[in-house]
């Protein structure tokens, strides 16, 4: 009866085996590498990098431990020692980059897998470790969506007046009142025409009219699905933004992920210059493109702080001097696809290159030509502040798409602007609303910590299970270490964020799941002492003790999945491991130990003797064996 | 070895009500000291900066606090983090100064009063994501409760469902109680630790239950509460030893798992005791004050005759 079928030690062995595989790379610890990737898209991570990285370390006279490349990701080169690493990146940097103004591929320190080559092609890597193990900076931003809608609506105004210009409809004023877009009319026939208009070229708009004292007003707003269009692309846009400013950084694996509807999380393992980190990312600027106002008034409101015209606004430029421009957004960053510092052909001043997409390209010219000899001013919005970057005189119709701004910078200015251009405005600004920085010793510590906690768990629980249940506690011990190392596995090859609280979880779940074994152990004890013989009181001992291991499993893995969804952070770092171990404890305390015990006493026909610890019969009055080992006079069925 | 060498079984249930009493007095002084001193929530809760420093040396506590006040933040808190070289500076959110900015001005003035100051680790939590962690972590609590309840209830029946969450929430409501009683600081692990605790001492109720529900089947002629007193007897030794297991896991991670998880591993060591505790007396006696039946358990197979072997929750037939 205590025997299993041989296909379930089949199982057992391909779970060890592969459990053993996917473990196994932990142990290999980690090499200092220098990891290339792509800066910009134009650039490839291929072949020909490989070979132009190579003999630049060659003729150096650097030797990589390994190179592996990931085509169209990155290339990493492992080193032996932390200072050849140091060297080569300088080195690489300086091989690679034609422009170090302007860097085609991010040149970052990193750390790659010791593990053997076989193993990282079955995919074995190492458990993927949390900042709070390895260090580094955590960022969480919230998206400012109204912000976003706003700035829609506004920019949705501009739109409506030039095209109710366009048909000649006559209104008497449009105005944004937060995400409402309000029209005035004098009369029905033109009001009705304004709606029509507004359906026919403004499909993301929902209109309502009123009348007020003949007036008639129509009230335009976004329709709902629209407005969640435009806060997901707001979102995505932000994401793609932070891309390209962390780029910019030379970060090796920065991780930059949505968090439910309107945040982003950002995880740059190993930096260590959080203010720099926090400097790129903190820009939380927005780009708009406006027309000065060139009225009188406007003139003397910007000489004399006086009364400010109707539908424009004041902002100050970099000197502190005042501009008054127009409320109507002309281009925003969305229409930009890249900037670069460089000089002014004729004047040899320096200047940033603009290069719009096609939609911007097509206004840009359209709101040149109209506006010769007028001035045009780039605005810079950093958490709701707005500063006038430059305001040029337009000189002439600019087609094309391709836009030089000079006048009244220097170079250093002028790669500053580039890149807070080029790395793109944010379509929506964003708030650091959560913050951790995780230096390099407390995250090595924090592992010795776990990993202490971990062994010196074990190694108690696994004794005390020895002396306690002798055989059976052997058994017991080697189903927990499969249990760990099952565990272990399952972690690396999910490639799960392992973090301190991971490991705490760990070190728990190791404790919860001997109680499987206690449970089974002690019911084969209560079978023996009913006067069972041994192989019934195995075989009983392991059935009935099912249930209840199941039951309480059970509960504990609903408190683990409650943890798991509404957990964050740490909490769910506890809560993936917490719910794993639960499922690999299932397998190792009773599956895999009633293998073990199968093979050790299934074969036995007339078991006498079950190595379990003391029996203890309270009819006999006394200990039925002071040897600690069972014997029963019954033969087995 | 065997540690448990019981010749009959512990009249538990006669001293129900003793049990009952000193659950709810404890009960009473933990929801007591929750009202009173409140938890010491930490920042991932409260929203503000927390700033862990290392000294080369020791460092003196009031000179520190003397030189971060000059920065006129107020309700900041310094203390020592685990020895005498590190310390901890706690600082509420201050509007219109990004967090960053008050982390350095901190470091700045630790710098001048020791010069081998080095940030260790830095959190700012804003407000919002404060509120929230609040909500989530009361959901969660709802949800493993509402859970645990209609999986007992299924397996067993409403009684012990009802018996085995009051016992256990009583529980938690004590584990809190210790951490305002001391003014441990509650933060996030805690919060897992305590909702990890539910779960396993549910187990504990569980495996009693189960052992209640076999002896119904087993032992027809005996009353309930010396079926009650049996069960708890009979599953004593495993109820101590794995508790004792868990501990000793636990109670590494008191000895080395550091400061950080110091206070997770205290509030399981507490779930631990306390679910034992609760399981054992608090639970089994609610379940019988509910008036557990035999009929409940086992309508179908009341006459010995039916007796289904492939059914797992089927006693030994003896």
């Amino acid at each position: 009866m205590n025997r299993y079928p041989i296909w379930k030690y089949i199982v057992i062995v391909v779970a060890l085996v592969v459990g053993f595989l996917y473990t196994l790379p932990n142990f290999f610890g980690e090499a200092p590498a220098v990891q290339i990737s792509s800066a910009k898209s134009s650039f490839a991570v291929d072949a020909s990098l490989q070979s132009k990285v190579q003999e630049a370390l060659q003729s150096s006279n650097l030797t990589p431990t390994s190179l592996s490349l990931d085509v169209g990701r990155s290339l990493k080169v492992g080193f032996d020692t932390t200072e050849n690493q140091l060297k080569a990146k300088e080195l690489l940097q300086k091989a690679i980059n034609a422009n170090a103004e302007s860097p085609s591929y991010v040149v970052a320190l990193n750390l790659i897998p010791r593990s053997p080559v076989w193993l990282s092609n079955l995919r074995a890597d190492p458990m993927y470790l949390g900042l709070d193990l390895r260090g580094g900076v955590h960022f969480m931003l919230q998206v400012d969506m109204q912000a976003a809608l706003t700035k829609r609506a506004e920019s949705l105004t501009g739109d409506i007046r030039s095209q109710l210009r366009e048909k000649n409809i006559r209104h008497s004023g449009i105005l944004r009142d937060g995400q409402t877009i309000e029209i005035d009319f004098k009369d029905k026939s033109a009001a009705d025409q304004a709606v029509q208009a507004i359906k026919e070229q403004f499909l993301e708009l929902q209109t309502a009219q009123e009348t007020l004292n003949g007036a008639i007003k129509i009230r335009a707003t976004l329709l709902p699905q629209s407005a969640k269009k435009i806060q997901e692309q707001a979102l995505k846009q932000n994401i793609t933004t932070l891309h390209n400013r962390i780029n910019e950084l030379g970060v090796s694996e920065p991780v930059i992920q949505q968090q439910g509807l309107d945040r982003i999380v950002v995880q740059l393992p190993g930096v260590q210059d959080t203010a720099k980190a926090k400097d790129i990312l903190g820009r939380t600027a927005t780009l708009e493109v406006r027309l000065v106002d060139e009225s009188a008034e406007a003139k003397s409101a910007e000489l004399s702080n006086g009364l400010i015209p109707f539908g424009s606004e004041r902002f100050l430029d970099r000197n502190g001097l005042s501009v008054v421009v127009k409320k109507q957004v002309i281009l925003t960053g969305e229409n930009l696809t890249d900037a670069q510092p460089g000089f002014d052909n004729q004047t040899q001043e320096a200047a940033v290159h603009l290069t719009l997409d096609a939609k911007g390209a097509r206004i840009f010219r359209d709101i040149t030509r109209e506006n010769v000899g007028k001035r045009m001013a780039i605005l810079l919005f950093e958490k709701g502040k707005g500063e006038v970057v430059t305001a040029p005189v337009i000189r002439a119709e600019i087609g094309g798409g391709r836009v030089q701004i000079s006048g009244h910078m220097n170079s250093v200015e002028a790669n500053d602007t580039a890149l807070l251009l080029r790395a793109g405005s944010l379509a929506a600004p964003m708030e650091i609303i959560e913050e951790r920085t995780i230096g390099p010793s407390l995250g090595a510590e924090n592992i010795a910590k776990g990993f202490d906690s971990v062994t010196w768990g074990f190694l108690a629980v696994a004794s005390f299970m020895c002396v306690y249940y002798l055989l059976f506690g052997i058994f017991s011990s080697v189903a927990l270490a499969v249990n760990l190392m099952l565990l272990v596995a399952i972690l690396s090859m999910l490639q799960a964020t392992l973090t301190l609280p991971g490991m705490a979880a760990m070190a728990l779940v190791l404790g919860m799941a001997i109680d499987a074994n206690v449970l089974i152990n002690e019911r084969v004890r209560e079978e023996l002492r009913n006067g069972s013989a041994p192989q019934t009181a195995i075989h009983n001992g392991y059935e009935r003790a099912w249930s209840t291991i199941l039951d309480s499993n059970v509960t504990t893995l609903i408190a683990g999945l409650a943890l798991l969804a509404f957990g964050s952070g740490p909490v769910r770092g506890f809560a993936v491991v917490h719910c794993l171990g639960i499922l690999t404890s299932m397998f190792s305390a009773v599956f895999f130990s009633r293998g073990l015990v199968n093979l050790w006493y299934g074969q036995t026909h007339r078991l006498q003797k079950v190595s379990i610890g003391t029996v203890w019969r309270p009819d006999s009055g006394t200990q039925a064996q002071d040897n600690s080992l069972t014997a029963i006079s019954k033969s087995s069925r | 070895m065997e540690f448990f060498k019981l010749r009959r079984d512990i009249p538990f249930m006669r001293h129900a009500l003793a049990f009952n009493a000193v659950s709810l007095i404890t009960f009473l002084a933990a929801v007591f000291f929750l009202f009173s001193k409140g938890l010491h929530l930490s920042v991932e809760f409260t929203g503000g900066t927390l700033v862990e420093v290392n000294f080369s040396q020791s460092v003196d506590l009031d000179d520190i606090r003397g030189r971060i006040n000059t920065l006129g933040y107020s309700d900041v808190q310094i203390q020592n983090f685990g020895s005498t070289r590190d310390i901890l500076i706690r600082m509420p959110i201050v509007k219109g100064i990004p967090s960053g900015e008050q982390t350095a001005k901190v470091m700045d003035k630790l710098k001048e009063a020791n010069a081998s100051a080095t940030m260790r680790r830095t959190e700012f939590v804003g407000p919002q994501v404060g509120d929230e962690l609040t909500v989530d972590g009361l959901k969660a609590l709802a949800c493993v409760v509402v859970g645990i309840m209609i999986y007992l209830a299924i397996r067993f029946e409403w009684k012990y469902a009802v018996a085995g969450v009051i016992a256990n929430l009583h529980d938690v409501i004590i584990i809190l109680g210790f951490f305002a009683a001391f003014q441990w600081e509650f933060s996030l692990p805690v919060l897992a630790a305590v909702l990890a605790v539910l779960g396993y001492s549910v187990n504990e109720s569980v495996v009693i239950f189960d052992r209640i529900r076999e002896n119904f089947k087993r032992l027809r002629k005996l009353q309930t509460t010396a079926i009650i007193d049996n069960a708890i007897t009979s599953t004593m030794s495993r109820t101590i030893i794995t508790h004792g297991c868990t501990q000793l896991m636990v109670l590494s991670m008191l000895l080395f798992g550091g400061e950080t998880l110091h206070y997770f591993a205290l509030a399981l060591t507490i779930g631990i005791l306390f679910g034992i505790y609760s399981s054992v007396f608090v639970a089994a006696a609610i379940a019988m004050w509910l008036g557990i039946k035999r009929e409940d358990l086992i309508k179908n197979n009341s006459s010995g005759a039916d007796f289904d072997p492939n059914d797992p929750n089927s006693g030994a037939v003896v």
